[in-house]
């Protein structure tokens, strides 16, 4: 599949939400955990390799799920593929639980759901459609109704 | 650089919903001349299918960091998505009608996840400062108290108006009618201050009325 690859790796230059060295397995055979500088920049996980500038590769953070594995463990996979884990080791359990936050709330979907809340909070406490002044009230995107998930 | 491209088919494909989906033309890098895609975009990516019914997308044009222009010298209802930075890319798009140019780039321009981020730290804010707003219309024991001599009772260090609720919220400076608003430091900037200063008011208020309580009966 072709992409727009500079302007990706430019994101991966784009301060990062969060951003740590953690070891990192990817679900290849015989992969083992390295070393490798990760980084959660809109939702894209890019990884590096510690003294390089440019990624090794990137994530892209939809219909995916973040799981807790063992202590300090925790994995993304893809709905689609379950089985195939990229596996992080976190130095700390606090380190761990805070990626998995963080990652939990990076995708646009989420951002989504989350406008689609308060617009309807606000909405509900003020009779009025918070949207109105960015002139998107009419997007489908935004409206509750519409999306099924 | 790699990427997840499985996923990244998947997500295109699968059944959730697109934000926008139709036929473009999309201008070939080297040659100059169209080719008809079918073009669906899913939050801040834009995919694009040889046909409709492919299987997997061509392409994907991920969209943070760039701008969205009309460029229809030429009638030919023609758009281009540029992206800053030197050697950088520009897709040139057409589509079949005014109309649907139009809803294109209201669509893209406003596609990226950064966009969305700021609308949504914006409706939390406002939704913050409503809350505090309306506890006090709420709540039947403040409701009562606000009957009752008012006193300040928040005297002691706080240089906030007399009385329990947080100063009223100034008009809102709005965006000119219908445009995002870009520029969000002022209103976040007040957003923040109002916030402070209206969580402040209230802890103070919360101690005024449990004294008011401890005096009762």
């Amino acid at each position: 599949m072709r992409y727009n690859e500079r302007e990706l790796l430019c994101l991966a230059r784009q301060p990062a939400e969060k951003a740590a060295e953690i070891l990192m397995r990817v679900p290849k055979k015989g992969s083992g955990l390295k070393r490798r500088l990760v980084k959660l920049v809109v939702n894209f996980l890019f990884y590096f390799r510690t003294d390089e500038a440019e990624p090794i590769g990137a994530l892209l953070l939809e219909h995916c799920r973040i799981t807790k594995e063992e202590e300090n463990v925790f994995s993304i996979s893809f709905i689609e593929e379950p089985e195939r884990k990229y596996c992080f080791e976190c130095d700390s359990e606090e380190q761990c639980q805070e990626w998995i936050e963080a990652l939990k709330r990076a995708s646009y979907e989420f951002m989504r759901r989350s406008l689609i809340f308060y617009r309807n909070e606000i909405q509900k406490m003020t009779g009025k459609d918070p949207l109105e002044q960015y002139g998107i009230s009419e997007e489908a995107r935004f409206q509750l109704a519409t999306r099924k998930q | 650089m790699k990427l997840n491209e499985r996923s990244l088919a998947f997500y295109a494909t699968c059944d959730s919903p697109a934000d926008s989906a139709g036929f473009l033309y999309k201008r070939g890098e080297r040659h100059g001349a169209y080719h008809r895609r079918w073009f669906v975009l899913k939050g801040n990516m834009l995919f694009y299918f040889e046909e409709r019914e492919s299987r997997e997308p061509v392409g994907v044009i991920v969209l943070e960091g760039c701008t969205v222009e009309l460029c229809d010298s030429r009638g030919e209802f023609a758009f281009a998505i540029r992206f800053g930075g030197a050697k950088s890319r520009t897709y040139v798009l057409a589509a079949e009608s005014h109309a649907a140019m139009e809803a294109w780039v209201k669509a893209l321009s406003r596609a990226s996840f950064d966009y969305l981020r700021l609308v949504v730290r914006e409706l939390e804010q406002q939704l913050a400062r409503r809350e505090l707003e309306r506890a006090p219309e709420q709540d039947p024991e403040r409701a009562l108290e606000r009957r009752a001599p008012r006193e300040n009772g928040c005297a002691v260090g706080c240089e906030a108006e007399a009385g329990p609720r947080p100063p009223p919220v100034p008009p809102r400076c709005r965006a000119s009618g219908g445009e995002p608003a870009g520029n969000t430091t002022e209103p976040s900037a007040f957003s923040r201050l109002h916030e402070r200063y209206g969580s402040e008011v209230a802890r103070l208020r919360q101690q005024w009325l449990e004294r008011q309580q401890g005096q009762q009966p």
